[in-house]
């Protein structure tokens, strides 16, 4: 079968281009009430006074606060320390403080205004540098090696402290949600969301529900990329709680200016690096601090600062390391899921660092990388000891000779020691990065994840699993791979609708796991549903012949085939129904120590290298982004088309973070809270995209493949930087390098070294 | 709520003054983008796309008349603009993006009176005249003294801006604009900047300069335009130009971009364009 690596149409590519397929906000529901929420404006405080005031409300409106809950006050993540509402204290601005439903929109926003609340202001923290001698929401720590020591003998020590700021989703569908109750007691709730277990897991926490009186049903989705992981539990739960208070199906459909300040974003991030490298540049030790902002509750913060902790030394090899993570707490809305989940953050810092290392010894991005690129039998710093589908040398090489990258690269260095007035600065720059494929450590271990498959009566295999369709291509692909197995066709093989009541448990849509993990699953059970109608067509016929599959049709030795519904409708009529389960197991050799932070965190990881040219104005120092080169290896291309899709999205989504998406806050309260200020790159600002896919399979199953969702997301902004650094010889360590950032790092006069450093003098600390 | 698409100006004359509170409509590209209270809250709207008065471009005697509903599409695609004022046309193809420049009108630019309206600062240089229709008849006003403050015009009530007058530039003279946004499209200026200038006899001989997003108004920079009128026309007045302009303005730090920049992005622009005027190199 050639079916993987082709391009065949998206089956929800017709209705999503044409405008007709129904997104939550778009469906009806006989007697739909609104729902609307009133928010701290406060960063932190105490709530003296809290009161409802019916008489001043559209008629019927019901409100919702903290007293009014049937069991514990808590959003069930990690732990369930995340408020559903405020409750006596509120910690950011925004936070959700009653929740309020009426007969229409407006209406509930206007009895929004029947509320009255008293608060105490109390002494917000604000940043990080505040909360950093208080108590850490969450640490980590992570060692290999001699490290103090080899930090005293290296030939040169480079220190460096690298930011990146906050991002913002931007999903095009704002969050929504919609709930009603059934009869006996029974809850349901529809709305967009990448993960219906967790959803689930919230309801029944706080209704105390047995699991199936609580249905949870995913809406097709207009993009989540990790914003749909978290908060969807905290919309459910409030639709839930209005829609029994005023016995109406209640809506919660966030507009974008409420979809910002209410919402989780990436984790801000300050990487500090000190690292030993000998004459020759290569790494000896390296001591790496990552310090997250969690914002005012913990959600997902400690599995993305384990992500950040195991990736932050980069696909490089270093015998010797030190990291160390923490989550802060600030009083400013908490941080969540975000493609990457803490990977683009540590890799940005691991990349400039390696950029300033190369600078010290007069060393082009490229010869730096060269000498300490991660190979076949070097080990991570967990010990992992990397097999042979590691491919880091691979990508980098690709890249650099797709694009001349070192002749290119020296050629603008020149350029720009002899610049001509009004001529651009053009620059280009490289970055080298891997991603861990899969939940991090025992996560898929912990998880359990269900994949069902079921005969149908019309000879089609219904799969069920609770991954959901969000633009990334699943509903594509899922069908391709159990047809790629089964010699089976794709239209041979339905997909369930992600409904908690029809679907079992095969884990959240998150961490780039969907084809590898519930992709392999899928091709297994529906193999399985194949075999055994060959076995009972085989024992029906009296030759027990051997039959094979392909394109669907079942073919015996003596030339007679049959169209395998056809088989399969001739099983329903006679046999019981087929449904088989099964579930994930991650190869045994998976096996991490969560105390000491050693052993196989991944079982693969997918890596690439970009190289972004940009062009910046001279009179403006605007930034434009000319063309990327991504080279992108993960394992097994199973549908080209969305594989490049994925590639390219998710290059312009961190080219936006790097150069020109910036939250800007101000006493905890977003300023820039809607789509006119919160600046993300448009069709015209994406740059030319040649990207190149590569294959080296890992032999843990989904055919090789190795996840490639959330890679790209790491990549991007580092080489862009870089090529701004080239362009300008402004040392830029802050992300997003906007002009105004270009421009007060050139007021305070920030440039490259112009040649290599003195051994041992390296460079400022703390940059 | 009560919606009027009135086919005459008439029309619509009696409209308004029979319901003063209504809204006057046109692109709607301000008027939907405010919280849905803003919107579903108004008490009426009177919709001016219909007027033909209101929707075209034509010459009449030694100016150009641009109706206020015409949209930026049109204007950045006309001929005659494109000819006689370059830096309009050039203004109207960086407002939004295609899809807002079909629908957002000359008139919503000047009615919304932001300091960061992209036809405004060309408005200034070119020394538009805006006609305003009103019960009693029509007036004129210099754009000038239209736009008074921070979203504040001199439109009366029950006023509707009928159309802008361009007179005719000067022969010769160039004309530049530049916008300076945080991206390619979709983006409110950081700063926008038009000149209309000339040079003869190797002097500069006419210097309208204008900029938006540097104070609470668009503004013409007098004090430059001043000093830069009979000086030699050299690279070396570039920098004074900009250096001049730089200090004419004040502009904030707020959201979209830090008053340290602005000055600077001001300042480079200034130099640049004057440094193309003196070299005759057409922008
Ligand atoms: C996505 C987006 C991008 C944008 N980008 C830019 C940009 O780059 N540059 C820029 O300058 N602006 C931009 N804008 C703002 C807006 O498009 C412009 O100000 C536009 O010119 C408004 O025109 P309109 O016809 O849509 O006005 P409307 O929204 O219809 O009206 C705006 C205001 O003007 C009044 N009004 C309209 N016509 C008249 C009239 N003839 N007489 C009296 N009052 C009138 C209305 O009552 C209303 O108060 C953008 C807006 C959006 C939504």
């Amino acid at each position: 079968m050639t079916l993987l690596g082709s391009s065949p149409p998206r089956p929800d590519g017709a209705a999503k281009v044409g405008g007709t397929l129904r997104f939550g906000d778009d469906l009806p529901k006989e007697g739909l009430w609104y729902g609307a929420t009133l928010r701290s404006p406060n960063p932190h405080a105490r709530i003296r006074g809290l009161r409802w005031n019916p008489e001043r409300a559209p008629k019927g409106a019901v409100c919702i606060i903290a007293d009014d809950l049937p069991g514990p006050n808590g959003v069930q993540l990690l732990d369930d320390e995340w408020p559903v509402l405020a409750e006596g204290i509120v910690r950011h601005v925004g936070e959700p403080v009653a929740v309020v439903a009426a007969a229409t929109m407006l209406a509930a926003r206007q009895a929004l205004g029947a509320i009255e609340v008293d608060y105490e202001p109390l002494e917000p923290t604000l940043d990080l540098s505040a909360a950093a001698n208080q108590e850490s929401l969450y640490t980590l720590e992570l060692r290999s090696g001699q490290v103090e020591q080899e930090l005293e003998r290296a030939h040169l020590l480079v220190e460096g402290t690298y930011h990146t700021g906050y991002q913002e989703h931007i999903y095009i569908e704002c969050q929504v949600m919609s709930a009603w109750w059934e009869a006996d007691d029974k809850l349901v709730v529809e709305g967009s969301m990448q993960c219906p277990y967790f959803v689930h897991r919230s309801l029944i926490h706080v209704f105390g529900l047995p699991a199936e009186r609580s249905v949870v049903k995913a809406t097709p989705m207009g993009g989540g990329f990790g914003g749909k992981e978290d908060f969807p539990s905290v919309i459910a739960l409030h639709a839930a709680l209005l829609a029994k208070a005023c016995d109406h199906p209640v809506r919660i459909a966030y507009d974008r200016h409420e979809d910002i300040i209410g919402t989780t974003k990436r984790h801000p991030s300050v990487v500090t690096h000190r690292a030993g490298v000998d004459a020759e540049g290569r790494l000896q030790a390296m001591e790496i601090e990552v310090v997250l902002d969690g914002g005012a509750y913990r959600t997902l913060s400690p599995v993305v600062l384990s992500r950040a902790v195991l990736h932050a030394a980069g696909p490089y090899r270093c015998p010797n390391v030190h990291i160390r993570g923490r989550v802060l707490r600030t009083h400013t809305p908490p941080n969540g899921a975000f493609r990457g989940f803490g990977a683009p953050q540590v890799q940005f810092a691991m990349e400039r660092q390696m950029d300033r290392i190369g600078r010290c010894l007069g060393l082009d991005p490229l010869e730096i990388r060269l000498r300490n690129v991660l190979e076949e039998g070097d080990k991570l710093p967990t010990g992992q000891v990397m097999d042979e589908s590691c491919s880091a040398r691979l990508c980098l090489e690709k890249a650099a000779r797709e694009t001349d990258f070192q002749e290119r690269w020296q050629h603008l260095e020149a350029k720009r020691r002899a610049p001509i007035d009004g001529e651009s600065m053009q620059g280009v720059g490289l970055s080298l990065y891997f991603h861990g494929a899969g939940f991090t450590g025992n996560g898929e271990r912990v998880l359990q994840s269900v994949v069902e498959a079921a005969l149908l009566e019309d000879g089609r295999i219904e799969v069920r699993t609770a991954a959901v369709e969000m633009g990334q291509g699943c509903d594509t692909v899922l069908p391709m791979m159990a047809a790629e197995a089964s010699g089976l066709r794709p239209e041979d093989v339905v997909l369930a609708p992600p409904d908690t009541s029809r679907v079992p448990d095969s884990g959240p849509s998150v961490a780039s796991r969907t084809s590898m993990v519930v992709g392999s699953e899928v091709a297994h059970v529906v193999t399985e549903i194949r075999d055994r109608i060959l076995d009972w067509w085989s024992n029906s016929q009296e030759s027990g012949a051997a039959h094979t599959v392909e394109d669907g049709v079942v073919r015996r030795g003596n030339g007679e085939s049959w169209p395998f519904r056809e088989l399969a409708r001739r099983y329903c009529e006679t046999e019981d129904p087929l449904v088989v389960s099964r579930q994930h197991e991650p190869p045994e050799w998976q096996v991490f120590d969560e105390e000491t932070y050693q052993g196989v965190a991944y079982p693969t990881y997918a890596f690439g290298a970009d190289v972004v040219e940009v062009v910046v104005d001279p009179d403006t120092l605007e930034v434009r982004p000319r063309k990327v080169t991504a080279v992108c290896e993960v394992g097994r291309v199973l549908h080209e088309r969305l594989c490049v899709g994925q590639v390219e999205g998710g290059t312009l989504q961190a080219l936006g973070w790097g150069l020109m998406e910036e939250v800007k806050l101000e006493a905890g309260h977003y300023l820039n809270d809607r789509l006119a200020t919160y600046i993300i790159p448009t069709i015209k600002d994406s740059p030319e995209m040649e990207v190149h896919l590569l294959e080296r399979p890992w032999k843990g199953g989904a055919f090789g493949a190795k996840g490639v969702g959330e890679l790209p997301m790491d990549g991007g902004a580092p080489a862009a930087v870089s090529a701004v650094e080239n362009a300008t010889g402004i040392e830029i360590d802050t992300i997003p390098a906007t002009p105004e950032r270009l421009l007060a790092l050139t007021s305070a006069h920030r440039q490259v070294p112009s040649g290599p450093q003195d051994p041992k003098r390296g460079r400022r600390p703390g940059g | 709520m009560k919606a009027f698409a009135p086919r005459s100006l008439d029309e619509a004359m009696v409209r308004l003054t029979e319901d003063p509170d209504l809204r006057l409509l046109a692109g709607c590209t301000d008027l939907m983008v405010g919280e849905p209270e803003d919107r579903l809250g108004l008490p009426g709207v009177l919709d001016l796309r219909g007027l033909s008065e209101l929707r075209r471009i034509e010459w009449h005697d030694d100016a150009l008349e641009i109706g206020a509903v015409t949209p930026f599409s049109q204007i950045r695609d006309s001929p005659e603009v494109q000819k006689s004022f370059p830096a309009l046309a050039e203004a109207a193809s960086k407002i939004g993006g295609w899809q807002i420049q079909n629908r957002a009108s000359l008139g919503g630019n000047m009615a919304n009176a932001s300091p960061a309206g992209d036809s405004l600062p060309v408005l200034l240089v070119l020394e538009a005249q805006v006609v305003l229709v009103g019960p009693e008849g029509t007036r004129t006003v210099p754009y000038r003294e239209f736009h008074l403050g921070y979203r504040q015009t001199a439109l009366g009530p029950g006023e509707i801006i009928g159309w802008v007058r361009l007179p005719k530039p000067p022969e010769n003279a160039m004309q530049f604009f530049r916008k300076v946004g945080a991206r390619e499209a979709q983006a409110i200026s950081k700063v926008v900047v038009a000149l209309l200038a000339d040079v003869s006899d190797g002097r500069v001989s006419e210097y309208r300069l204008a900029a938006g997003s540097v104070a609470e108004v668009p503004l013409r920079l007098t004090e430059v335009e001043k000093a830069m009128v009979g000086r030699a026309a050299k690279a070396e007045i570039a920098n004074l130009a900009g250096h001049l302009a730089a200090q004419a303005v004040r502009p904030i730090d707020d959201v979209r971009s830090t008053a340290e920049y602005r000055r600077f992005a001001l300042e480079q622009v200034v130099r640049r364009m004057t440094l193309q005027l003196v070299r005759r190199v057409p922008e």
